[in-house]
């Protein structure tokens, strides 16, 4: 093994289908219209000096190193802004251009400091490199001038000397090593989008300032490692490589945060992780990542990790550590037992969206195959279920249309209920970049959210509905479209089926459906409507982005349908910049859809009524499958406090965290006899678990995730399972201690089994993907490199199927009591229930949830900004501290859920979504008041889950 | 189950297919618990139903009825 190493080709790539010969250094090269020299060399296998070049970033022609001849023109041009032109003739070395370089070069050396041997750069320092390149042997200005270098000149302060900025948690800004080159200000602005950093002062005065001269902790710096990656030299550096120094191999693996699945080299040295760099030829991330992906992978060795298997009977006892065999043996006779005597439905499995796919699908087989019954779910089922439901209704099949960079041909992008800059972020700088390039931009929600006015970016309209109305306000966007006209006929008439058609544009029809019927429930401004359905219906390609703003509520289901209907009416699918892009929540949400994690459904979503289907299986797994669906997780719950359902094994999800009404689910935990937690913490499911099964994190095995774009990616192993196995290991042996034989040795045999069950997957093999890097599904005979757009020419189902939307209010109502509206959401650096992002540095820029309230609505209640506030609802009541904010309106309140000390769900309610039960999140009626401290269930919450925890200590036998 | 939820539940499914008329709705909600309510779940609201199915409203109780049938 060894590192890594992109190559660099000095300026992005030209997108012109022109090609362009001429000659450099004697060779003829063919490159695109608009390719800079500097990068047709490099294609040619010329590296032309650079430093404040690189491909991640625009040219910038500062440094003068890149200098160049061409004949017949006079002077030196740099080579990074200078375009190909045909027939030029180009020089890379010369006696004039080896001066000149050398030249510059000095001047850099001169204001540098010479500690190479001690500076964390060694070995991957570009200045370096570059005085090598030249032949730097000398000098001459020495160091006694003016510089940045040193502490003290000539006995007296250094003016011009800055101390290192350490206040970032994951690197450090050293400006006496800086050499002004703007790699970092540019990849701020060009890559992230943030504009946090620039060049303050001129002349030798210049420096890199995050915003006005701030800390990096303390600017708008969203710590995303763009500057750190593009500095040429040991400026911004990663503190890992500092304390570690230099990886020696690297493997190329898939984040396991969100659902944008970015591709990171693992740098390492031996088995400890050195740094997360992202992986310049990543589809998803095209070499960009966030804060989580770069840097929160501490939690990897944190020391509350569990690492042996623990057994109970009672959550009353403490944990007594065992060895695997015995977890296996005592939780496989549990379930068994509690099947004996309560029937074979009464036990059931979650399949988790943070593992792989091979692990989602070993989870579903045990509990199909296994328990003999379906009842098998996923955390999908509290987020994108209604995505599921809704797209397979309309297009016929439960995935995005589209491939993220399908925004680079997008003219109008409308995002509802989603946040990309907070929960997608990578996925966000890509959006921003467009957005900064003239694409107009629709936001619907509730909130103020950072896209609708960010640095150079400013949605033409901000929809700012109640919370609880999507369906009416699609509806009337519908209603606009069809009543003026704008709908694309020959689409529809095409694509769709045209009676359903009509139907649904009678309805969207009807006055009630106007946006002047339905502003007076939806809040939302008539004449804004109507502008922001003339724009995506007319302003060219218009893709609609969403997330869980859009499922998490009674009739997520119909809003789905609701914007796959105006997609059809429009015209925006089958083609590269349009299309219905649900962003997924967790790296493997749509992997463990795919993997048959819901309980009427076989892996490629197919019913698991279905004889032929299910037979397939039946014949592969070589035992007869039970063909009625099973329990939904929400119904798992009813069913357990009914006394039906009494075993659960959970693989990566803490459902008493992230599922609605706490109470309920604590209520529900209790009542079974044996509940099976297999994760990296004792997370806050475990404190009702009878069995725990230490996991292993994404370093540690191999396997798949599929992304938000049905991208799947391997996901490789870096390190040994500190906890002995990986977790496939683990659910095999769970099975084979419930007498199921799974024989497995890779999870590629587990992948080879689902190609060969899954005709969507047909194609995919683990060699496949090291060939291709990574594939969308379908991939298959048809498509066998993958399938980058969906429905191109005709959808999955045949005709595009149009569905009426009635609005139908939630149940969740607002009144004296209960006065104001909550909807919650995630925040940048945290994820979902934040056992991972909490126990690592990313807490400093959100170390507790806070309650956004507007200003009116704070002022009302004797509010300050900072109060501890008592936050209730008909389901139970919290506190927390409140933010004073006019991003929320009045009305309005908002928190996130990444704290269990908050435990925002004590607060939600049962309402669910009317076709899959996914959790009404979004809308809660809510009343705030002053507190004076915790509430009565954060204090006995806290007393139990303290006692939960305890572990015993481990009695040495006697001699 | 608690027949309540079970009732909230088939009438909200009922509220979606409401727009589309009694002769599609009912067949479209009795396939939608036929897809996605496990047996107990279905066991319960037709015992319900057998009971009278008090609070269910009349596209839903005709299509549970139609359920009874298969």
């Amino acid at each position: 093994m060894s590192l890594i190493q992109e190559i660099d080709f000095g300026t992005p790539p030209a997108k012109s289908e022109n090609l362009v010969t001429l000659t450099i250094d004697g060779q003829s090269v063919t490159v695109p219209e608009g390719t800079s020299i500097m990068r047709a060399a490099m294609e040619a296998g010329t590296q032309i000096p650079k430093l404040c070049a690189t491909d991640m970033v625009d040219a910038f022609g500062s440094c003068r190193l890149c200098l160049v001849e061409i004949e017949g023109r006079a002077g030196t041009p740099a080579s990074c802004t200078t375009p190909v032109a045909p027939g030029l003739v180009i020089h890379t070395q010369s006696e004039r251009l080896k001066k000149l370089r050398k030249g510059v070069m000095e001047l850099y050396i001169s204001d540098h400091p010479l500690d190479c041997l001690t500076c964390a750069a060694n070995g991957d320092c570009e200045l370096q490199d570059m005085a090598g390149a030249v032949g730097l042997r000398d000098v001459r200005y020495g160091y006694q001038g003016e510089n940045h270098v040193f502490a003290e000149a000539h006995g007296k302060a250094n003016a011009a000397w800055m101390p290192k900025d350490e206040s970032n948690p994951y690197f450090t800004y050293d400006p006496a090593k800086c050499i002004v080159c703007s790699r970092c200000v540019r990849a701020c602005e060009e890559v992230q989008g943030t504009f946090a950093l620039t060049i303050s002062g001129r002349g030798f005065d210049s420096r890199v300032s995050p915003g006005m001269s701030e800390s990096f902790l303390g600017s708008e710096c969203v710590s995303c490692g763009a500057c750190v990656q593009a500095c040429p030299t040991a400026t911004l550096t990663e503190k890992s490589v500092i304390e570690i120094g230099q990886p020696e191999h690297s493997v190329v693996t898939t984040c396991a945060y969100c659902g944008v699945g970015c591709a990171f080299k693992a740098e390492m040295r031996g088995e400890e992780v050195v740094r997360m760099v992202p992986y310049k030829d990543g589809k998803a991330n095209r070499g960009h990542s966030c804060v989580k992906g770069r840097f929160a992978w501490g939690y990897t060795t944190h020391k509350e990790r569990i690492l042996k298997p623990m057994i109970r009977e009672s959550v009353s006892e403490p944990w007594r550590e065992v060895s695997w065999d015995e977890a296996f043996a005592f939780a496989a006779a549990k379930f068994r037992a509690i099947q004996g005597k309560y029937g074979r439905d009464a036990v059931g499995g979650i399949t988790s969206s943070r593992c792989t796919n091979e692990e989602t699908y070993l989870v579903q087989k045990l509990v199909r195959a296994g328990f003999g019954n379906n009842n098998v779910d996923t955390c999908a089922r509290v987020c994108h279920s209604p995505t599921g439901y809704g797209l397979a209704t309309t297009f016929g099949t439960s995935a995005g249309t589209q491939d993220f960079d399908s925004v680079e041909h997008t003219d109008v992008v409308l995002v509802i209920g989603a946040n990309p800059t907070d929960a997608h972020p990578v996925f966000g700088s890509r959006m921003k970049k467009r957005l900064r390039e003239g694409a107009k931009l629709i936001v619907i929600d509730p909130r103020r959210i950072d896209l609708v006015q960010s640095p150079h970016i400013k949605a033409q309209h901000h929809l700012a509905l109640m919370p609880g109305t999507n369906v009416a306000v699609l509806t009337a966007m519908a209603h606009v479209i069809v009543t003026k006209g704008l709908v694309d006929e020959a689409f529809v008439r095409e694509r769709c089926d045209w009676s359903e058609f009509e139907d649904w544009a009678a309805f969207v029809s009807l006055p009630k459906n106007s946006p002047e019927a339905t502003a007076i429930y939806t809040g939302v401004d008539p004449t804004e409507l109507r502008a922001a359905a003339r724009l995506y219906a007319t302003g060219g390609n218009a893709a609609i982005y969403y997330g869980l703003g859009v499922t998490e509520h009674s009739q997520g289901s119909t809003t789905v349908i609701a914007i796959a209907n105006l997609a059809m009416a429009t015209g925006n699918i089958g083609r590269p910049g349009v299309g219905v892009n649900p962003l997924r929540g967790q790296n493997n949400v749509q992997g463990s859809c795919d993997m048959g994690s819901f309980p009427h459904e076989l892996p490629g979503y197919r019913h698991i009524a279905g004889d032929a289907v299910r037979e397939s299986f039946e014949a592969m797994w070589n035992v007869k499958l039970n063909k009625e669906p099973g329990l939904r997780i929400p119904n798992m719950f009813d069913a357990a406090i009914e006394g039906s359902f009494k075993g659960l094994y959970v693989q990566g999800e803490d459902i008493l965290q992230s599922d609605p009404n706490t109470t309920h689910t604590v209520a529900a935990l209790s009542a079974m006899e044996c509940v099976i937690v297999h994760d990296l913490f004792l997370n806050e499911t475990a404190n009702y678990a009878h069995v725990f099964l230490p996991g292993s994190t994404f370093l540690e095995k191999d396997g798949t995730f599929t992304n938000a774009e049905r991208r799947i990616q391997r996901v490789r192993k870096v390190m040994s399972p500190r906890n002995g196995l990986a977790d496939w290991e683990v659910t095999i042996g769970l099975a084979k201690a419930m007498g199921i034989e799974m024989n497995y040795t890779h999870p590629s045999e587990i992948m080879d089994e689902i190609a060969a069950l899954t005709p969507t997957f047909a194609g995919v093999s683990y060699a496949k993907l090291d060939e291709l890097g990574s594939a969308q599904w379908p991939c298959n005979e048809k498509a066998p490199e993958g399938t980058p757009v969906m429905h191109i020419g005709g959808f999955v189902r045949g005709k595009g199927k149009f569905v009426v939307t009635e609005y139908v209010a939630t149940d969740e109502r607002t009144g004296p009591r209960f006065p104001l509206l909550l909807t919650t959401g995630r925040i940048l650096s945290q994820y979902n229930v934040g056992a991972q992002t909490r126990r690592t540095d990313n807490i400093v820029w959100h170390e507790e949830d806070r309650l956004e309230i507007h200003p009116h609505d704070a002022e009302q209640r004797g509010i300050r900004d900072g109060d501890w506030v008592r936050l209730a609802s008909r389901a139970g009541e919290t506190t927390l501290r409140a933010l004073i904010t006019e991003r929320v309106a009045p009305g309005v309140v908002y928190t996130t859920f990444h704290h269990p000390d908050t435990q925002a769900n004590v607060i939600t309610t049962d309402y669910s979504d009317w076709a899959t039960n996914c959790p009404e999140y979004k809308v809660t009626a809510v009343q705030v008041s002053p507190s004076n401290g915790p509430s009565e269930w954060q204090k006995s919450y806290e007393e139990q889950a303290r006692r939960s925890r305890r572990i015993a200590p481990v009695v040495e036998a006697a001699e | 189950m608690s027949p309540d939820r079970l009732i909230y539940m088939a009438n909200q499914i009922g509220k979606f297919f409401q727009s589309q008329g009694h002769d599609k709705a009912v067949p479209g909600i009795a396939e939608h618990i036929r897809k996605f309510w496990d047996p107990r779940m279905r066991s319960a609201i037709l015992a319900h139903l057998d009971q009278g199915g008090a609070g269910l409203d009349a596209n839903v109780r005709d299509a549970i009825t139609t359920l009874k049938q298969t």
